[in-house]
Protein backbone atom coordinates (compact mmCIF):
# COMPACT_ATOMS: atom_id res chain seq x y z
CA UNK A 1 0.00 0.00 0.00
CA UNK A 2 2.67 2.44 0.97
CA UNK A 3 4.82 2.32 -2.55
CA UNK A 4 1.56 2.84 -4.34
CA UNK A 5 1.04 6.07 -2.38
CA UNK A 6 4.84 6.49 -2.93
CA UNK A 7 4.20 6.01 -6.76
CA UNK A 8 1.05 8.11 -7.10
CA UNK A 9 2.27 10.98 -5.54
CA UNK A 10 4.90 11.36 -8.05
CA UNK A 11 3.27 9.96 -10.79
CA UNK A 12 0.36 12.98 -10.07
CA UNK A 13 3.18 15.56 -9.16
CA UNK A 14 4.99 14.68 -12.45
CA UNK A 15 1.86 15.30 -14.58
CA UNK A 16 0.61 18.47 -13.07
CA UNK A 17 4.49 19.76 -13.40
CA UNK A 18 4.82 18.73 -16.72
CA UNK A 19 1.97 20.09 -17.60
CA UNK A 20 2.56 23.21 -16.14
CA UNK A 21 6.25 23.27 -18.44
CA UNK A 22 4.73 23.20 -21.32
CA UNK A 23 1.44 25.77 -21.10
CA UNK A 24 3.06 28.27 -18.61
CA UNK A 25 3.86 31.55 -20.94
CA UNK A 26 6.34 32.76 -19.08
CA UNK A 27 9.81 30.70 -20.12
CA UNK A 28 11.55 31.24 -16.73
CA UNK A 29 8.38 29.90 -15.22
CA UNK A 30 8.93 26.78 -17.32
CA UNK A 31 12.14 26.53 -16.56
CA UNK A 32 11.42 26.61 -13.28
CA UNK A 33 8.86 23.97 -13.15
CA UNK A 34 11.25 21.41 -14.89
CA UNK A 35 13.83 21.79 -12.19
CA UNK A 36 10.99 20.50 -9.66
CA UNK A 37 9.84 18.11 -12.50
CA UNK A 38 13.84 16.70 -13.02
CA UNK A 39 14.14 16.13 -8.85
CA UNK A 40 11.11 14.31 -9.12
CA UNK A 41 11.77 12.26 -11.51
CA UNK A 42 15.16 11.68 -9.89
CA UNK A 43 13.21 10.53 -6.49
CA UNK A 44 11.01 8.31 -8.87
CA UNK A 45 14.53 6.55 -9.64
CA UNK A 46 15.76 5.79 -6.23
CA UNK A 47 12.36 4.24 -5.70
CA UNK A 48 13.03 1.99 -8.53
CA UNK A 49 16.45 1.24 -6.97
CA UNK A 50 18.61 3.43 -9.68
CA UNK A 51 20.86 5.72 -7.27
CA UNK A 52 23.69 6.24 -9.44
CA UNK A 53 20.42 7.61 -12.23
CA UNK A 54 19.15 9.29 -9.25
CA UNK A 55 22.56 11.27 -9.08
CA UNK A 56 23.60 12.17 -12.47
CA UNK A 57 19.73 13.36 -12.84
CA UNK A 58 20.05 16.02 -10.67
CA UNK A 59 24.14 16.79 -11.70
CA UNK A 60 23.50 16.78 -15.05
CA UNK A 61 20.02 17.74 -15.89
CA UNK A 62 18.93 19.69 -12.77
CA UNK A 63 22.61 21.25 -12.43
CA UNK A 64 23.95 21.71 -16.35
CA UNK A 65 21.14 21.43 -18.62
CA UNK A 66 18.24 23.37 -16.91
CA UNK A 67 21.31 26.20 -16.12
CA UNK A 68 22.18 26.43 -19.46
CA UNK A 69 18.25 27.18 -20.62
CA UNK A 70 17.97 29.49 -18.15
CA UNK A 71 20.79 31.27 -19.46
CA UNK A 72 19.17 31.21 -22.96
CA UNK A 73 16.08 32.50 -22.01
CA UNK A 74 17.72 35.67 -19.99
CA UNK A 75 18.76 36.40 -23.43
CA UNK A 76 15.34 36.42 -24.77
CA UNK A 77 13.32 39.53 -24.56
CA UNK A 78 10.31 38.86 -21.88
CA UNK A 79 8.49 41.65 -22.05
CA UNK A 80 8.02 41.24 -25.80
CA UNK A 81 7.29 37.57 -24.61
CA UNK A 82 4.61 37.77 -22.47
CA UNK A 83 2.29 39.73 -24.82
CA UNK A 84 2.13 37.05 -27.80
CA UNK A 85 -0.23 34.21 -27.99
CA UNK A 86 1.68 31.18 -26.59
CA UNK A 87 0.26 28.72 -28.88
CA UNK A 88 -0.03 27.72 -32.44
CA UNK A 89 -3.80 28.51 -33.99
CA UNK A 90 -4.19 24.93 -34.69
CA UNK A 91 -3.17 23.72 -31.43
CA UNK A 92 -6.53 21.21 -31.23
CA UNK A 93 -5.25 19.41 -33.57
CA UNK A 94 -2.08 18.62 -31.82
CA UNK A 95 -4.22 17.68 -28.52
CA UNK A 96 -6.10 15.32 -30.95
CA UNK A 97 -2.90 13.90 -31.98
CA UNK A 98 -1.39 13.15 -29.12
CA UNK A 99 -4.38 12.03 -27.06
CA UNK A 100 -5.16 9.15 -29.76
CA UNK A 101 -0.91 8.47 -29.50
CA UNK A 102 -1.47 8.23 -25.85
CA UNK A 103 -4.41 5.98 -25.89
CA UNK A 104 -2.62 3.84 -28.78
CA UNK A 105 0.42 3.29 -26.24
CA UNK A 106 -1.59 2.47 -23.36
CA UNK A 107 -3.87 0.01 -25.44
CA UNK A 108 -0.41 -1.26 -26.38
CA UNK A 109 1.14 -1.54 -23.17
CA UNK A 110 -2.06 -3.51 -21.60
CA UNK A 111 -1.01 -6.42 -23.94
CA UNK A 112 2.81 -6.68 -23.40
CA UNK A 113 4.71 -9.62 -22.36
CA UNK A 114 7.75 -9.24 -20.37
CA UNK A 115 10.69 -11.53 -21.44
CA UNK A 116 12.65 -14.09 -18.44
CA UNK A 117 14.37 -11.99 -15.58
CA UNK A 118 18.31 -11.08 -15.83
CA UNK A 119 20.78 -11.53 -13.43
CA UNK A 120 20.80 -8.22 -12.01
CA UNK A 121 18.35 -8.89 -8.94
CA UNK A 122 17.94 -5.70 -6.47
CA UNK A 123 19.55 -8.20 -3.79
CA UNK A 124 22.36 -8.88 -6.40
CA UNK A 125 22.62 -4.61 -6.94
CA UNK A 126 22.23 -3.71 -3.29
CA UNK A 127 25.40 -6.68 -2.39
CA UNK A 128 27.68 -4.96 -5.09
CA UNK A 129 26.40 -1.40 -4.89
CA UNK A 130 24.51 0.52 -7.85
CA UNK A 131 27.37 2.28 -9.13
CA UNK A 132 29.83 -0.54 -9.28
CA UNK A 133 27.09 -2.79 -10.90
CA UNK A 134 27.07 -0.58 -13.34
CA UNK A 135 30.27 0.68 -14.06
CA UNK A 136 31.50 -3.01 -14.14
CA UNK A 137 29.19 -3.46 -17.44
CA UNK A 138 29.80 0.20 -18.71
CA UNK A 139 33.23 -0.44 -18.63
CA UNK A 140 33.85 -3.74 -20.25
CA UNK A 141 30.87 -4.79 -22.51
CA UNK A 142 29.44 -0.83 -23.39
CA UNK A 143 33.37 0.68 -23.49
CA UNK A 144 33.17 1.57 -27.06
CA UNK A 145 29.83 3.18 -26.90
CA UNK A 146 31.33 4.65 -23.71
CA UNK A 147 33.64 6.31 -26.04
CA UNK A 148 31.73 7.42 -28.53
CA UNK A 149 29.40 9.39 -26.18
CA UNK A 150 33.14 11.08 -25.54
CA UNK A 151 33.55 12.08 -28.59
CA UNK A 152 30.39 13.21 -29.11
CA UNK A 153 30.73 15.77 -26.14
CA UNK A 154 33.54 16.74 -27.47
CA UNK A 155 31.67 17.48 -30.54
CA UNK A 156 29.33 18.96 -28.71
CA UNK A 157 31.45 21.86 -27.15
CA UNK A 158 33.33 22.54 -30.68
CA UNK A 159 29.88 22.85 -32.04
CA UNK A 160 28.60 25.12 -28.99
CA UNK A 161 31.68 27.24 -30.10
CA UNK A 162 31.60 27.37 -33.51
CA UNK A 163 27.95 27.65 -33.28
CA UNK A 164 27.89 30.46 -31.20
CA UNK A 165 30.31 32.79 -31.53
CA UNK A 166 30.01 36.45 -33.42
CA UNK A 167 30.69 36.43 -36.83
CA UNK A 168 34.33 37.76 -37.71
CA UNK A 169 33.29 39.67 -40.67
CA UNK A 170 30.56 41.32 -40.51
CA UNK A 171 27.27 40.58 -43.68
CA UNK A 172 27.69 44.63 -44.46
CA UNK B 1 4.95 -3.55 -5.10
CA UNK B 2 3.91 -1.03 -7.86
CA UNK B 3 3.17 -3.17 -11.12
CA UNK B 4 5.42 -2.36 -13.86
CA UNK B 5 2.32 -1.17 -16.70
CA UNK B 6 1.85 2.37 -13.88
CA UNK B 7 5.59 3.27 -14.63
CA UNK B 8 4.60 2.80 -18.39
CA UNK B 9 1.64 4.58 -18.49
CA UNK B 10 3.08 7.56 -16.46
CA UNK B 11 6.10 7.55 -18.72
CA UNK B 12 3.60 7.56 -21.87
CA UNK B 13 1.30 10.50 -20.53
CA UNK B 14 4.18 12.47 -19.80
CA UNK B 15 5.85 11.56 -23.05
CA UNK B 16 2.27 13.04 -25.15
CA UNK B 17 2.32 16.47 -22.86
CA UNK B 18 5.90 16.67 -24.16
CA UNK B 19 4.56 15.87 -28.41
CA UNK B 20 2.00 18.43 -27.08
CA UNK B 21 4.06 20.92 -25.87
CA UNK B 22 6.60 20.10 -29.12
CA UNK B 23 3.85 20.89 -31.38
CA UNK B 24 1.56 23.73 -30.59
CA UNK B 25 3.81 26.16 -28.79
CA UNK B 26 5.26 29.26 -30.57
CA UNK B 27 8.33 29.78 -28.67
CA UNK B 28 11.60 27.60 -29.78
CA UNK B 29 13.06 27.25 -26.31
CA UNK B 30 9.93 25.96 -24.72
CA UNK B 31 9.93 23.52 -27.63
CA UNK B 32 13.35 22.89 -26.72
CA UNK B 33 12.07 21.89 -22.84
CA UNK B 34 9.27 19.69 -24.74
CA UNK B 35 12.01 17.40 -26.22
CA UNK B 36 13.85 17.37 -23.15
CA UNK B 37 10.52 16.52 -21.71
CA UNK B 38 10.20 13.05 -24.09
CA UNK B 39 13.42 11.97 -23.08
CA UNK B 40 12.98 12.20 -19.22
CA UNK B 41 9.67 10.16 -20.15
CA UNK B 42 11.85 7.60 -22.36
CA UNK B 43 14.58 7.40 -19.15
CA UNK B 44 11.70 6.94 -16.81
CA UNK B 45 10.54 3.50 -18.56
CA UNK B 46 14.10 2.28 -19.06
CA UNK B 47 14.63 2.62 -15.77
CA UNK B 48 11.90 0.74 -15.05
CA UNK B 49 12.01 -1.60 -17.53
CA UNK B 50 15.56 -2.00 -16.01
CA UNK B 51 14.12 -2.86 -12.68
CA UNK B 52 11.79 -5.03 -13.14
CA UNK B 53 13.47 -6.81 -15.80
CA UNK B 54 16.36 -6.95 -13.18
CA UNK B 55 18.74 -6.03 -15.97
CA UNK B 56 21.14 -2.93 -15.95
CA UNK B 57 21.26 -2.46 -19.53
CA UNK B 58 18.88 -0.26 -19.45
CA UNK B 59 20.48 2.18 -16.93
CA UNK B 60 23.61 2.14 -19.39
CA UNK B 61 21.09 3.31 -22.09
CA UNK B 62 19.72 6.26 -19.85
CA UNK B 63 23.12 7.11 -19.59
CA UNK B 64 24.10 7.71 -22.84
CA UNK B 65 20.23 9.21 -23.35
CA UNK B 66 21.66 12.04 -20.68
CA UNK B 67 24.59 11.89 -22.59
CA UNK B 68 23.44 12.76 -25.82
CA UNK B 69 20.86 14.84 -24.17
CA UNK B 70 23.57 17.95 -22.61
CA UNK B 71 25.44 17.53 -25.98
CA UNK B 72 22.18 18.32 -28.04
CA UNK B 73 20.76 21.05 -25.51
CA UNK B 74 24.51 23.05 -26.04
CA UNK B 75 24.27 22.62 -29.71
CA UNK B 76 20.53 23.26 -29.64
CA UNK B 77 20.73 26.61 -27.49
CA UNK B 78 24.14 27.68 -29.28
CA UNK B 79 21.83 27.61 -32.55
CA UNK B 80 18.86 29.50 -30.50
CA UNK B 81 21.37 31.78 -30.04
CA UNK B 82 22.69 32.33 -33.39
CA UNK B 83 19.11 32.47 -34.69
CA UNK B 84 18.53 34.92 -31.71
CA UNK B 85 21.06 37.35 -33.22
CA UNK B 86 19.93 37.55 -36.45
CA UNK B 87 16.01 37.32 -36.23
CA UNK B 88 15.62 39.34 -32.17
CA UNK B 89 13.11 36.49 -32.11
CA UNK B 90 12.57 33.20 -30.68
CA UNK B 91 9.20 32.24 -32.56
CA UNK B 92 9.23 29.91 -34.78
CA UNK B 93 6.53 31.12 -37.11
CA UNK B 94 8.32 34.08 -37.83
CA UNK B 95 10.95 31.82 -39.09
CA UNK B 96 10.11 32.05 -42.78
CA UNK B 97 13.96 32.02 -43.62
CA UNK B 98 13.58 28.41 -45.77
CA UNK B 99 10.10 29.32 -47.56
CA UNK B 100 9.18 25.60 -46.51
Amino acid sequence: MLPKLFFGYYAVVIIVLSLLVVTRKNPVHSVMWMLLLFFHIAGLYLFLNAEFIAAIQIIVYAGAILVLFLFVVLLLNLREELLIERFIGTWPTALVISVSLLILVIRAIQDMALAPPGNHSVDAIQAETHTVALGKILYTDYLFPFEIASVVLLIAIIGALVLAKRKMRSPQ
Amino acid sequence: MVPLNWYLMLSTVVFMIGVFGFLTRKNIIIMFISVELMLNAVNISLVSFSHFLQDLRGHILVFFIITVAAAEAAIGLALIIALFRNKTTAHVDEMTEMKG
